[in-house]
């Protein structure tokens, strides 16, 4: 039986050859207090504690996870904690969800604790459906064990002896490394019957899931392990009163299991110090798009967009001019250049119309239209609506085709009335977050782009010359009649004599923009407008 | 149970603790609109037309899944709600065939219903629309996709009688429909013809197909008898226009009822002048067939007169 002693004769063991192994490869700093960080600029401005074992450690040796104080935070909890210390402590670091909503972790886990039960379940919600997030799979990928150990504390905790990870199908790295891990700690018995010798049982199966959006929605994760349509369920009552099998559930994103053992291992006050009053902490962001170093940030919560987009993520690409971020994934919000001083946490998000989401950040600039953009988006939900309630299954629908038809240049008079009406009745009217929030990339490029809007509908322009059927190519006085562009030209629309001025049938032109290729450098003639 | 006080229109009501609010409305005579709510279904708040304005939460909430709760004061028709209601009612019209001029289910359509109430018309466009899938196979009941507004009750009904199931939602989204078993007709899947599902249709999506063009719902009148196939005694409604009993319509299933073609056809025979002829699903093919075959009583009605003319020529009372 594995005991506190034996956890510690394995760090003891194992530590120096992680070190070893780490000095080798040269990609880490190890501090004084035996805290060891990825070196480099993009990781020395970042404050990893979900993250903080990935790319460190070999995800599939335990031993590894114990030799940077693995488990040993579950052992403390089981030993020398009641159920009841550990909720009031997870209430305490104000711990909240990752997984999109911010719900508080505590009070979550406090309501499943107060309802009586012989059987009650845990599920990690590792659906991560958001397209370009990445963040749980990393996490599951790099450090399966800090999942498992924030599982089995939040087990003990509500009174829970069974835990599902629903898991994505195209994660199958993830997928195989949680299995080693589960098997590797119920070996050594951190996981199944008397764990750690103290009388607990705690059992974690995989569940894996089909890759629809939707399925990440709490109440549709819970149809889909029941075997049925993978539906969000209208709430009658709370999961964590009636979930699983009508047994008291908790569901908690993986990015949140992960900083259980770290609020344990560190202290509650340690915890509450990083991050702001309201959303303690750090948080995991997805940064992608038009950025520079498109990767991985974790940061303090508070931290501001500047920081995160400029300091970390190194600004734009090619010198391009700045336009917005995009956070929250599909039914998040625009936020214009104007606020990049914006701290990210759950509040500050909230009032300038955006969310926090799972932490998806897009960096968009000055070549991205935001009507396009909000189309982009609604394009998407509208694929991964469930199609149970008529607002969003019908709504999402026509506003998506209201948007494709702006970018096409047919918006007619009223239809941005129509748009933002619309959009408040899916969001009004809708079942789950799914609806409430798809219409969020409208509402924000609205609020911060109508400007654009306006040129589509109006002018038939797109002032970022990105969509094509708006975008109209155009000879200037500049041309010296070269005829290159002519030549280029795939449906020979552009003519003119040699040495005068060339011109384009714009009937015919099918905005390929091979004229403005072809256009000498030095001349420059053909224009986008 | 202890009982709840609560506030509905303007009006006090005191209903038993765990009620939702859209029956504590119905008890003081309040009708909430609603297409996807049964009170003999799982609740599913999908149609989204029962949202009620509730004082002190800014979100609208669906009154066939909130439960009342002391002192609560209810909206169901402030300018939010019906703003709302609306607007979804539209989205279903604006996927709706305008087709209500020979839709059999004029006149107890609750689309059409709502659309009245509310003042809600056919609006042209040219984005989408459902597709038109007709499933004619089957000779008991018609179902037009295209009508369907995907309440799902058709699916719940069909779930509770556990061996039949037959029903199911299909791909998702806009594109989400009403499939039998993994996609087949209601000919080549497990249908057994009970006519639950026309039963609980709120729409046009699925009718009784030995009803078609007999008579429009408003004409003729109606009475209601019960089954005497078997012990469940399901209820069937005898419509009849003219002096002339015309056709036999299933009720919807109450107190865990099964309903069964076979009641069904029993009925038809006992009580209309010129009843259809029956068919049996045969190996997943409908055949045209005898009434004694269809009512299983091969054998037996040859033995019943075997018997009486035994009865009869030993004179026996
Ligand atoms: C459409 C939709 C998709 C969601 N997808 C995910 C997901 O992939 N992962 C996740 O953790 N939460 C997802 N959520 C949020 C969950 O419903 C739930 O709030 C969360 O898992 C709770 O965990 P937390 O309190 O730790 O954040 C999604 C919600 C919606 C409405
Ligand atoms: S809001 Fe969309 S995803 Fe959610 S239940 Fe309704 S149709 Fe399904
Ligand atoms: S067929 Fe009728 S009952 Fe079934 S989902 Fe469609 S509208 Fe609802």
């Amino acid at each position: 039986m594995i005991t506190v002693e034996k956890l510690k004769k394995i760090k003891k063991e194992q530590r120096p050859l992680l070190e070893k192994r780490l000095r080798e490869i040269g990609n880490v700093d190890i501090k004084e207090d035996g805290s060891i960080v990825l070196n480099g600029d993009y990781y020395k401005k970042q404050l990893r504690i979900a993250l903080k074992n990935c790319e460190i450690i070999d995800p599939n040796n335990i031993k590894e996870y114990i030799a940077v104080d693995g488990y040993f935070a579950l052992a403390d909890c089981l030993s020398n904690m009641s159920p009841k210390e550990i909720i009031e402590d997870i209430k305490e670091s104000g711990l909240r969800g990752r997984g999109g909503a911010g719900f508080p972790t505590g009070k979550k886990w406090e309501t499943a604790y107060s309802y009586d039960d012989d059987q009650k379940y845990m599920i990690a919600n590792a659906d991560e459906g958001d397209p370009g997030a990445f963040m749980d799979r990393s996490i599951l990928e790099n450090d399966p064990h800090s999942v498992l150990e924030g599982m089995i504390i939040g087990g003990y905790a509500v009174g829970a002896d069974k835990g599902f990870i629903y898991v994505r199908a195209e994660y199958p790295l993830a997928v195989e490394r949680l299995q080693i891990a589960i098997e590797q700690a119920k070996e050594l018995g951190v996981l199944g019957n008397n764990i750690l010798g103290t009388g607990f049982n705690f059992d974690i199966e995989l569940r894996l899931g089909a890759g629809a959006f939707v399925c990440g929605e709490g109440t549709a994760l819970i149809e889909s392990i029941e075997g049925k349509r993978g539906m969000p369920r209208t709430k009658i009552y709370r999961t964590s009163h009636k979930g699983l099998w009508e047994k008291p559930t908790i569901i908690n994103n993986v990015e949140t299991y992960a900083n259980v053992p770290v609020i344990f291992q560190k202290g509650v006050n340690w915890y509450k110090n990083i991050g702001t009053e309201k959303s303690p902490g750090t948080k995991v962001f997805a940064l992608v798009g038009k950025v520079e170093n498109a990767g991985l940030v974790e940061v303090p919560m508070g931290t501001t967009l500047r920081e995160i987009v400029f300091d970390i993520g190194g600004g734009t690409q090619n010198g391009k001019k700045f336009k917005a971020v995009q956070t929250g994934g599909p039914s998040g919000g625009c936020i214009p250049a104007d606020l990049i001083d914006t701290p990210v946490d759950f509040e500050s998000l909230d009032e300038i119309g955006s969310i926090m989401g799972s932490g998806g950040m897009v960096v968009m600039d000055e070549d991205t239209c935001m009507v396009d953009i909000a189309r982009y988006f609604l394009d998407f939900t509208v694929d991964e609506s469930c199609g149970k309630c008529v607002p969003c299954r019908e709504g999402t629908k026509r506003l998506l085709e209201m948007l494709e038809r702006f970018v096409a240049g047919k918006g007619e008079e009223g239809d941005i009335e129509r748009l933002e009406r619309l959009s408040n009745t899916v969001t009004e009217a809708s079942l789950c977050s799914l609806g409430k929030t798809a219409a969020t990339p409208i509402v924000t490029t609205l609020k911060y782009f109508m400007d654009e809007y306006k040129a589509h509908i109006y002018d038939k322009k797109c002032p970022a010359g990105a969509c094509q059927a708006l975008v109209e190519y155009f000879i200037t006085d500049d041309c010296i009649g070269c005829g290159a562009c002519a030549k280029a030209c795939p449906v020979d629309c552009i003519s003119g004599e040699k040495k005068e001025l060339h011109v384009i049938d714009q009937d015919r032109c099918i905005k390929c923009g091979a004229c403005m290729e072809a256009c000498p450098p030095k001349v420059s003639a053909v224009i986008k407008r | 149970m202890s009982d709840v006080k609560l506030t509905i229109d303007g009006q006090k009501v005191t209903v038993a603790n765990g009620t939702s609010i859209l029956e504590a409305a119905k008890q003081i005579g309040i009708k909430i609109p609603a297409l996807c709510y049964d009170p003999n279904l799982e609740v599913v708040a999908a149609c989204r037309l029962c949202i009620v304005e509730i004082e002190g939460s800014n979100k609208l909430q669906t009154s066939c899944s909130t439960r009342v709760k002391e002192g609560m004061v209810v909206h169901t028709e402030s300018e939010k709600v019906v703003e709302t209601r609306k607007d979804v009612l539209q989205l279903l019209l604006d996927s709706h065939p305008n087709d209500c001029l020979t839709c059999q289910k004029a006149g107890d359509c609750f689309l059409q219903k709502y659309a009245y109430e509310y003042d809600l018309k056919f609006r042209e466009h040219d984005g989408a629309m459902r597709p038109e899938l007709l499933d004619t196979s089957s000779p008991y009941i018609l179902k037009d996709d295209a009508k369907c507004i995907l309440c799902g009750k058709c699916v719940r009904t069909c779930a509770q009688v556990s061996e039949r199931q037959v029903l199911t939602f299909a791909e998702r989204g806009y594109d989400t429909y009403i499939a039998c078993d993994a996609n087949q007709t209601l000919e080549t899947s497990s249908c057994v013809s009970c006519n639950r599902c026309v039963t609980v249709c709120p729409v046009g999506a699925l009718v009784d197909k030995r009803q078609l063009s007999k008579l429009r719902s408003w004409e003729g009148s109606s009475r209601v008898v019960n089954c005497k196939r078997c012990d469940y005694g399901c209820e069937f409604e005898i419509v009849s226009k003219d002096n002339k009993n015309i056709s036999v319509v299933a009720k919807p299933p109450t107190n865990g009822r099964p309903l069964c073609l076979k009641g069904r056809l029993n009925t038809e025979l006992e009580y209309l002048n010129q009843p259809e002829a029956p068919y049996r699903k045969i190996d997943g093919r409908f055949e045209e067939t005898t009434w004694s075959k269809a009512l299983s009583l091969d054998g037996i009605l040859e033995k019943i007169e075997k018997m009486d003319s035994i009865k009869g020529s030993t004179g026996e009372e």
